[in-house]
C-alpha cells in the first residue's frame, strides 16, 4: 500500500505524518493524531457524528481520505474552546440541554459553529436544515435548535452569557 | 412539586445543568472505540451472504497470509473450548460462529484479527467459505405451517418452528364477554421489526492479562455486571472466574435496549484476547449494526373489542404471533416470555380481557429486545390505542369521549387490572383534560370539519397510554434467576463530600447529575459535591442496570434509602456532637437542630467530619451506606397524548403540525432532563410510525440494513415537540417518582396513526399498519380516488 507524507493544519497547528493512501481522515483524526472527540456513527455519510471542518467547510470525515486533507486546515470539536473559554456553541449545548449520550454532539457543534459563521441570525428552519446531515437519537433536535439560538444570540451580543471556564 | 433545597444545593425539581456535559460539550467523552491499549489488536467479522446455508468450508489461507493478519477464528476454533453456542437471556441459544449452518443474512461466520482495523478488513476480504443454499423461511405464519422446513436442526427434539405460547386473562370469560358484546371490533395490525441505532454502534476491548488470568472488557453494555456475571457462567469451564473478570461499561452513546443482549462479537473478541494474550478491539459498523443486533418488535398482532351501544368497553382479545428470528434472544425477565404485554388493557376500566401470544423461529437476525421501551410495553400499548379509535369510529363516538367514557377514574386506584397487575396510581381524566384544553381540541376539531368541506385532509389522534416500568419486585422478575433488585452506595468524605455508586449504567440518561440531586435533596450536600460513578464491576455495587426505564425506580430509590440510613447515623453523631437527645433533634436544610432551639445545630458537613474525627464511643467510624433495593411494584407512569397531521393528496406525505404530550411520571427529579427525555422519546415513537422498518425478501434479504434505506429521523422532519405535565406520586416509591425515559416513544405512534386514520376515516379508512409512508398513504388517496 502506498505511503504519502501529508501536512494538516489541525486547530492551527501543523500536523505532518505518513499515511497509507486509504486511510479515512476520521481515522486519521482520531487514531494518527489521538483526537477522539470525532467519532464514527455509520459508513455511509448520513449520521454526521464525524463532521470536522475542512477549510471552515463542515465535511463528514468518514468520507474524506486523510490525503485529502494535505496542504489544508482541520478543525475538529478539540478546536472549539479558546484560552480556557467555551466557544459559545458549545456552552449553548450545555444550557439547553442539546445533548444526552453525546455521540452526536462534536458533529453538532461543528455544523453548528459552521452556521454561525455563514449566518450569525438563523431562523428555525435554517438551523433545522444545516443539522439535517447530523443525526441525534437522543433529543429529538428541539432542545438542539436552542442550542445554536442561544449560541447565536450570546455570538450577537458579543460575549458569552454565561463564562464556563469551571468543570 | 416544591423546591425543598436552594439552587446552591439542586435537589430535586431544580433543572440542574448536565454534570457529564462539560466532558461531552470538549470532544473529551470516553467511549469504547476511544479506548487504545498498549499491543492492542482489531477483530473484524466475516458475515453470511445467505440467510440459511450449510457451510462446506472456510479457507483461510489467503486471509492469513496477508502480513499483519494473526488469526482466524472459526467455529470450529470455538467448539474446541465448547464456546460456539452461548444461551440467551431466554434460555434459548445462539450460535458464536457456526459450525455447520448459518441462520439468516449477515451472521457472523468467522473473525480475522490483526494488527490494524484496515488489514483486519482486507482478511475479511480474503476469506473464502463455500456455502450450500437451505431452504428459506421468512413469513413466521409459513413458519407454523405443517411441513416448513425445520430450522432448529441443531435441537434434536424439535420438530417444528413454534419457541412458545403464551397467555394471560380468562378466555371463556373473555369469550362470553364477546359473544354477549353490542358491538365488536376486530382489526389486523403488525408492527415491524426495527431497530434502535444508537449513534454509537456495539463494540468492545477485550484485555486478557495471561500473567494474572483477569481479564478486563470494556464494552457498550447497559447492564455490566449481569454480563459479568454471565461470562462467568458460560466460561466458567475455561477458567474464567467472576473475581477474575471485570466489565467496564465506559460512555455510551445511547442504549434504548440494543446495548443489553450479548453479541457473538464480544465473546469472540473475548475469546481472541484470550488466545492470543493481547487486547483485542472490536468495533461494529452500522451495517453490521443493523443487519446483525436484536431487532425490536415484529409482533403480528390482532386485537378485538367489545363494547355496549354507548360506548362502554366490555372486553379486549388480543392474538399475537411474534417473529423471533433464529433464536429466542429476547431480554426480558424470564418469567415473561412476551414481557408485559399484558398491560394491554392500557388505561381503561375493562372486566374482561385475554391475551396469547404464540413465537416462531425464522431465518432473520434473533432478538425481541425492546426499543427504548419496558418489555413489549410499545407493542401493547399500540394495540390498545389503535382498537379504542376503530371502536370510536364504529360507534361514530368522538375518540376523546369514549376514552373518557372508559377511563380508570382517579378514585379507583390502586386499581387492580383484569390481567393481574396493580396500578400505583393516576389520573387519566385530567391529563387528557390538560391535553384537549392546550391544544384546543374543540378548535381543532372546527378546523377540520371545514377542511375537509374544502377536500382538504387533516387529522386529530388521541393516544392516553399507560406503562409499566421500573423491573422489578423479586417476587416476580428476574433474569435468569437474579432478582431485579438495583443498588446504590453512599460514602460521606470527612470534609462533606460525596462519591455515589449505582448498579445502573447511563447511556446519555444523565444519571450523574439526577442521582447527584436525590443525594443533595436527602442530605443537602450540594449536588455539585456528589461524584456520581456506575459501569464498573469491579467499584460498582451489583445492579442490574439501565434499561425498561427502571433506573430511577428502582437504583433511584436505592439512593434515596441509602441515604436516608446515612440520616440516621448522622442523626447519632449530631445527637452526641450537640448532647441532645435523637428524639430532641429535628432535620432540616442539611442540618439536624434541637427542636425550639434551631441555633443549636450541626450541619451534614460537620456531622461527616465528626464521623472520621470525633464520632461517639462504640460508634463505628465512617459515614456510609449501602442500598439494595427490592421495588414492592412496579410504576406506573402514563399520559395522554394529541397529534395534528396534514396529508398532501399530491404525494402523500404525512406531516405532523403539532404534537403536544403530556406526561405524568410522579414526581420529577430535574425538568430540563425529563423534558429531554420526552424530546427524544417522542422522536422515537415517530420514527417508527412513519420511517423506519426492517424487512427481507422471500429468500431473506435485508432491506432496511444500512442508513440508505434504514430512516432515522432527521432534524427536518421531527416537528417542534409541546409538552406539559400532571404530576401523580408513585405512592410506593421513597420519593414518588415513576420511570420516564420511555413514555413517549410507547406513546406516541399511536396518537401519529390514529391522527392518519383520522384524516382519511371519511373515506373509509380504518386502520394503517405502521410506518406509514408516503408510498402507502399515496396508494389509499389513489383508490379512494382523491390522490391529487
Amino acid at each position: 500500500m502506498a505511503k504519502h507524507r501529508i501536512r494538516v493544519k489541525v486547530q492551527g497547528t501543523e500536523r505532518e505524518a505518513e499515511v497509507e493512501s486509504r486511510l479515512l481522515l476520521v481515522h486519521f483524526l482520531r487514531e494518527v493524531l489521538g483526537l477522539t472527540g470525532t467519532h464514527i456513527g455509520c459508513d455511509t455519510t448520513h449520521c454526521g457524528a464525524c463532521t470536522v471542518l475542512l477549510d471552515g467547510q463542515p465535511v463528514k470525515s468518514c468520507t474524506v481520505l486523510a490525503v485529502q486533507a494535505d496542504g489544508r486546515e482541520v478543525l475538529t470539536v478539540e478546536g472549539l474552546e479558546r484560552d480556557g473559554k467555551l466557544h459559545p456553541i458549545q456552552d449553548g449545548f450545555w444550557q439547553e440541554h442539546g445533548l444526552q449520550c453525546g455521540f452526536c454532539t462534536p458533529g453538532m457543534l461543528i455544523t453548528g459553529y459552521a452556521l454561525l459563521q455563514r449566518n450569525a441570525n438563523p431562523s428555525e428552519a435554517e438551523i433545522r436544515q444545516a443539522i439535517s446531515g447530523n443525526l441525534c437519537r437522543c433529543t429529538g433536535y428541539v432542545n438542539i435548535v436552542k442550542a445554536v439560538q442561544h449560541a447565536a444570540a450570546a455570538v450577537n451580543a458579543g460575549k458569552q452569557q454565561r463564562p464556563t471556564t469551571a468543570a | 412539586m416544591a423546591l425543598k433545597t436552594t439552587a446552591e444545593v439542586c435537589g430535586m425539581g431544580h433543572s440542574m445543568k448536565r454534570k457529564e456535559d462539560p466532558r461531552f460539550i470538549r470532544g473529551q467523552g470516553h467511549y469504547v472505540d476511544d479506548i487504545k491499549l498498549p499491543g492492542m489488536v482489531h477483530l473484524d467479522i466475516v458475515r453470511s451472504p445467505y440467510a440459511h446455508a450449510k457451510i462446506k468450508a472456510i479457507h483461510t489461507e489467503k486471509a492469513l497470509a496477508i502480513p499483519g493478519v494473526l488469526a482466524v477464528i472459526t467455529g470450529e476454533t470455538l467448539a474446541q473450548f465448547n464456546l460456539h453456542w452461548m444461551p440467551t437471556l431466554m434460555s434459548d441459544t445462539q450460535m458464536v460462529l457456526p459450525v455447520e449452518k448459518v441462520m439468516y443474512q449477515a451472521q457472523e461466520v468467522a473473525a480475522v484479527i490483526a494488527t490494524d482495523r484496515y488489514i483486519a478488513a482486507d482478511g475479511v476480504e480474503a476469506v473464502e467459505v463455500e456455502y450450500e443454499p437451505l431452504p428459506v423461511v421468512v413469513d413466521p405464519r409459513k413458519a407454523l405451517e405443517p411441513g416448513a422446513p425445520v430450522l432448529r436442526t441443531d435441537k434434536k427434539d424439535k420438530h417444528d418452528n413454534h419457541i412458545f405460547h403464551w397467555e394471560a386473562g380468562d378466555r371463556a370469560a373473555t369469550e362470553r364477554a364477546f359473544a354477549e358484546a353490542e358491538v365488536k371490533v376486530k382489526e389486523d395490525i403488525y408492527i415491524p421489526r426495527i431497530h434502535v441505532a444508537s449513534i454509537e454502534t456495539c463494540g468492545c476491548v477485550a484485555d486478557f492479562d495471561r500473567a494474572m488470568g483477569h481479564l478486563t472488557v470494556y464494552m457498550t453494555t447497559q447492564a455490566p455486571h449481569a454480563i459479568r456475571t454471565v461470562f462467568a457462567l458460560v466460561a466458567g469451564h475455561v477458567g474464567l472466574s467472576e473475581e477474575k473478570i471485570r466489565i467496564v461499561s465506559p460512555d455510551i452513546g445511547g442504549g434504548f435496549g440494543g446495548k443489553v443482549p450479548v453479541y457473538p462479537g464480544y465473546v469472540i473478541a473475548v475469546a481472541a484476547s484470550v488466545v492470543l494474550g493481547k487486547p483485542v478491539k472490536w468495533i461494529e459498523d452500522r451495517m453490521e449494526n443493523l443487519q446483525a443486533d436484536s431487532f425490536a418488535r415484529d409482533y403480528h398482532m390482532t386485537a378485538e373489542l367489545a363494547a355496549k351501544r354507548d360506548g362502554t368497553m366490555t372486553a379486549l382479545r388480543i392474538k399475537t404471533l411474534a417473529d423471533h428470528g433464529y433464536a429466542d434472544a429476547a431480554a426480558n425477565p424470564s418469567k415473561f416470555p412476551a414481557g408485559l404485554f399484558s398491560i394491554c388493557t392500557g388505561s381503561y376500566d375493562l372486566k374482561h380481557a385475554f391475551t396469547e401470544v404464540d413465537a416462531a423461529y425464522t431465518n432473520k437476525p434473533p432478538g425481541g429486545i425492546a426499543y427504548r421501551c419496558s418489555f413489549r410495553v410499545t407493542e401493547a400499548v399500540h394495540a390498545i390505542e389503535r382498537i379504542t379509535d376503530v371502536l370510536a369510529q364504529e360507534l361514530a363516538m368522538d375518540p376523546a369521549a369514549l376514552r373518557m367514557k372508559n377511563f380508570i377514574q382517579p378514585d379507583q386506584f390502586p386499581y387492580k387490572s383484569v390481567l393481574g397487575w396493580e396500578y400505583d396510581s393516576g389520573n387519566y381524566p385530567a391529563a387528557l383534560a390538560l391535553a384537549m384544553k392546550t391544544i384546543g381540541y374543540d378548535e381543532l376539531r372546527r378546523e377540520q370539519a371545514e377542511k375537509r368541506q374544502r377536500g382538504e385532509l387533516m387529522g386529530i389522534g388521541i393516544s392516553s397510554f399507560t406503562e409499566i416500568v421500573g423491573a422489578g419486585p423479586s417476587k416476580d422478575f428476574d433474569i435468569l434467576g437474579i432478582k431485579m433488585f438495583d443498588s446504590a452506595e453512599i460514602r460521606i468524605h470527612p470534609t462533606g463530600k460525596v462519591i455515589a455508586r449505582f448498579g445502573t449504567k447511563s447511556q446519555g440518561q444523565g444519571h450523574e447529575t439526577t442521582y447527584a440531586q436525590i443525594v443533595a435533596e436527602e442530605l443537602g450536600i450540594p449536588a455539585a459535591h456528589v461524584q456520581v460513578e456506575e459501569g464498573d464491576t469491579d467499584t460498582a455495587p451489583y445492579g442490574l442496570g439501565t434499561y425498561a426505564s427502571r433506573s430511577t425506580p428502582t437504583s433511584g430509590a436505592a439512593c434515596a434509602v441509602a441515604a436516608r440510613k446515612i440520616r440516621e447515623k448522622a442523626k447519632k453523631i449530631a445527637a452526641y456532637l450537640l448532647e441532645a437527645s435523637e428524639e430532641d433533634l429535628e432535620w432540616e436544610n442539611g442540618k439536624f437542630f434541637v427542636k425550639g432551639a434551631p441555633q443549636k445545630a450541626k450541619t451534614i458537613q460537620e456531622i461527616a467530619f465528626a464521623a472520621y474525627t470525633n464520632h461517639p464511643p462504640g460508634m463505628e467510624a465512617g459515614l456510609e451506606a449501602v442500598d439494595y433495593y427490592d421495588p414492592p411494584n412496579l410504576t406506573f407512569p402514563f399520559g395522554s397524548y394529541i397529534c395534528v397531521v396534514d396529508i398532501d393528496r399530491g404525494t402523500g406525505a404525512v406531516k405532523i403540525r403539532r404534537f403536544l404530550a403530556v406526561d405524568d411520571c410522579g414526581n420529577i427529579i430535574n425538568p430540563m432532563i425529563v423534558d429531554g427525555q420526552i424530546h427524544g422519546g417522542l422522536s422515537m415513537g415517530m420514527a417508527p410510525a412513519l420511517l423506519e422498518e426492517i424487512s427481507y425478501d422471500e429468500n431473506g434479504n435485508i432491506s432496511g440494513g444500512s442508513f440508505m434505506d434504514y430512516l432515522v429521523p432527521t432534524a427536518m422532519e421531527t416537528p417542534s415537540w409541546e409538552t406539559a405535565k400532571t404530576v401523580t406520586p408513585s405512592p410506593h416509591h421513597p420519593f414518588g417518582a415513576k420511570g420516564v425515559g420511555e413514555s413517549a416513544t410507547v406513546g406516541a405512534p399511536p396518537a401519529i396513526v390514529n391522527a392518519v386514520v383520522d384524516a382519511l376515516a371519511h373515506l373509509g379508512v380504518r386502520h394503517i399498519d405502521i410506518p406509514i409512508t408516503p408510498e402507502k398513504v399515496w396508494n389509499i388517496l389513489k383508490e379512494k380516488g382523491v390522490a391529487e
